[in-house]
């Protein structure tokens, strides 16, 4: 039973990342960026792919960050100045990155097994196993990425993206150039996101053509259940809220699995939590009010 | 301060649909001009306030603000010399952020944005002051976040973000028209203080022709996409409701009715 816990506290730390950077696209720019999917798994992929290639786990975390930031700048390029409706733009890329993916990775899957990972110094200088050495990692990762969004997101730059999400007309009537904000914003998203996806593939000691698969719903059902049970009192616990959103889920998931229902079932079980989420009355307010400041979207009169 | 020469825009070119919003429409405001603009719905106004800001790119003429040629400037880029209200209360603030954030937004209209503060505690207190300035009790609510504020509270502010810096023009476009009457003359007088004050170059669309009649220098009246009717000066000031109601009968393009609310508001 620990053990089980154990392992779904370290996942939902990591993924937790994945869902920071969804929240940024979902939640602050109002749009459901299908890039997700592919740039998890070119994350996990480029830094599997450093790491048995002989060099560090740690470049092949920055590494991933980068390409994750290229995957978020190519969609940011299709929606903003080819003007291809965000959803598709999305699903554009993500397809082009299952090619890509397949590039970086030669193969359908590559093991790290006894190899370094991000997490072995940790558990050798502390004396812990693996899983407790991921949590450490995990804790220490989350930590950093509230604190530096929470100072970005204050910035003159920061606050230039939120309105970007919330009101583009205002936007640009104060001068803010919304394609560069949109731009930007997934950049940043994208980078999370694959990051996780790197740090995802070092905890399972092995990179996956399939991870990415139904990766967007993960983070959604996480941030829903990181909404509903902390609410929007301010930023600060808006972004904790994501990390306890994904553990949650985690947990939810190793409960429900031991309750007997079978694995195959999981993604099922998944896009129902999200529906549910959707439906409920103060969650489907939110939803709706977002769907109305969507970026891009048809001008009015 | 502004000069429109020959300005044409159709929406849905080549499509059943296709609509001649603008045609053909030149206009010279100088400095310090406060025109109101009226006219029937369809006539034209809020495409015009609209391509003078750059949200829709102009299928023909140039404009021009404070000499520099702004026809293909991208909307953002033409925003640091333009002030706007809408008519839409939810339109010209950001609901989620609060008060002071918006404000900031606003502040920053036209400079560079960096990795500095958003908000910084000295612009703060000059925030309090200008709230209190307005008289809306808005000054002990900086952080209050502006979608829980009255339509009229939200258009006050807005007016306030348009004006914070100078602007060369300011746009106003029916900006009171979803206000219930008290509400709306309150921002309508604090817009023409503003005004004054400032000695702002502005354009107001308005449905009242009273209120046409009673701010700015200058009435304009837009019929079927052009300028029917451009008066300034004396000829202005002894305008009368009648007057302006014969003028719009004989401009009126077709199917353009004079709204009800045009004539009782
Ligand atoms: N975004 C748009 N797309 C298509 N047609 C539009 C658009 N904006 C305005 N129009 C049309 O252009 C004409 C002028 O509209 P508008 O400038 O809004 O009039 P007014 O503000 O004087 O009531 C109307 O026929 C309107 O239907
Ligand atoms: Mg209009």
């Amino acid at each position: 039973m620990q053990e089980i816990i154990i392992g779904a506290v370290s996942l939902g730390l990591l993924w937790a990342v994945m869902t920071i950077g969804v929240y940024i696209s979902y939640s602050v720019l109002g749009m459901a960026d299908m890039t997700a999917e592919g740039s998890i798994t070119l994350g996990a992929a480029v830094a599997a792919q450093t790491i048995a290639g002989g060099g560090s786990p740690y470049l092949g975390l920055l590494l991933a960050l980068l390409c994750g930031m290229a995957a978020g700048l190519c969609n940011g390029l299709l929606h903003t100045k080819l003007k291809i409706p965000s959803l598709l733009s999305g699903i554009l890329t993500m397809t082009a990155l299952f090619s890509v993916n397949l590039h970086v990775m030669g193969k359908a899957n590559i093991s790290l097994l006894r190899m370094p990972t991000v997490y072995s110094p940790v558990a050798s200088l502390l004396g812990i196993d693996k899983g407790l050495s991921v949590i450490a990692v995990g804790l220490v990762i989350c930590a950093v990425i509230i604190g530096l969004l929470y100072w970005f997101f204050g910035t003159e730059i920061g606050s230039a993206i939120r309105a970007t999400g919330n009101n583009p007309h205002m936007a640009r009537a104060q001068g803010i150039n919304t394609d560069r904000t949109i731009i930007i914003g997934l950049v940043l998203s994208n980078a999370l996101i694959a990051l996780s996806g790197a740090l995802i593939g070092q905890s399972q000691n092995y990179a996956d053509l399939q991870m990415g698969t139904g990766a967007i719903v993960i983070g959604l059902a996480s941030l829903f259940i990181g909404e509903v049970l902390f609410g929007k009192r301010n930023f600060f616990i808006r972004l904790s809220s994501m990390v306890a959103g994904a553990i949650i889920y985690r947990l939810i998931i190793a409960f429900v699995l031991k309750l007997g229902m079978p694995a195959d079932d999981l993604k099922l079980f998944t896009a129902i939590t999200v529906v549910l989420a959707l439906t409920l009355p103060g969650i489907k307010k939110a939803a709706q009010s977002r769907r109305r400041a969507l970026p891009g979207g048809p001008q009015d009169a | 301060m502004l000069k429109v020469t020959g300005l044409y825009k159709v929406f849905n070119r080549g499509t059943v649909n296709e609509r001649v919003a603008l045609e053909n429409v030149s206009l010279t405001l100088e400095k310090g001009d406060f025109v109101t603009v009226i006219g029937g719905n369809g006539a034209g106004k809020s495409t015009l306030l609209n391509c003078v800001a750059g949200v829709y790119p102009p299928d023909g003429g140039s404009i021009v603000v404070d000499g520099v040629d702004v026809t293909r400037l991208a909307e953002y880029r033409r925003a640091r010399h333009l002030g706007r209200v809408f008519q839409d209360p939810m339109r010209g603030t950001c609901a989620d952020m609060n008060i002071e954030e918006n404000l900031a937004l606003a502040r920053r209209r036209g400079r560079p944005r960096g990795l500095s503060w958003g908000v910084t505690r000295r612009e703060r207190e000059e925030y309090r002051a200008m709230l209190e300035a307005l008289g809306l009790g808005l000054e002990d609510r900086l952080s209050a976040k502006v979608g829980l504020l009255s339509g009229g509270q939200r258009q006050a502010l807005t007016l306030l973000m348009a004006t914070l810096r100078a602007p060369k023009l300011l746009l106003l476009d029916e900006h009171t028209a979803a206000l219930d009457p008290r509400t709306a003359k309150k921002v309508l007088e604090l817009s023409d203080r503003v005004i004054s004050e400032g000695g702002l170059t502005t354009m107001m669309v308005t449905h009242n022709m009273r209120d046409a009649i009673r701010y700015g220098n200058r009435l304009i009246m837009m019929s079927g996409g052009g300028i029917a009717v451009d008066v300034s000066g004396e000829e202005k000031k002894n305008l009368t409701v009648e007057d302006l109601l014969k003028l719009f009968e004989k401009a009126r393009g077709d199917g353009e009715e004079i709204p009800d609310r045009m004539v009782l508001g």
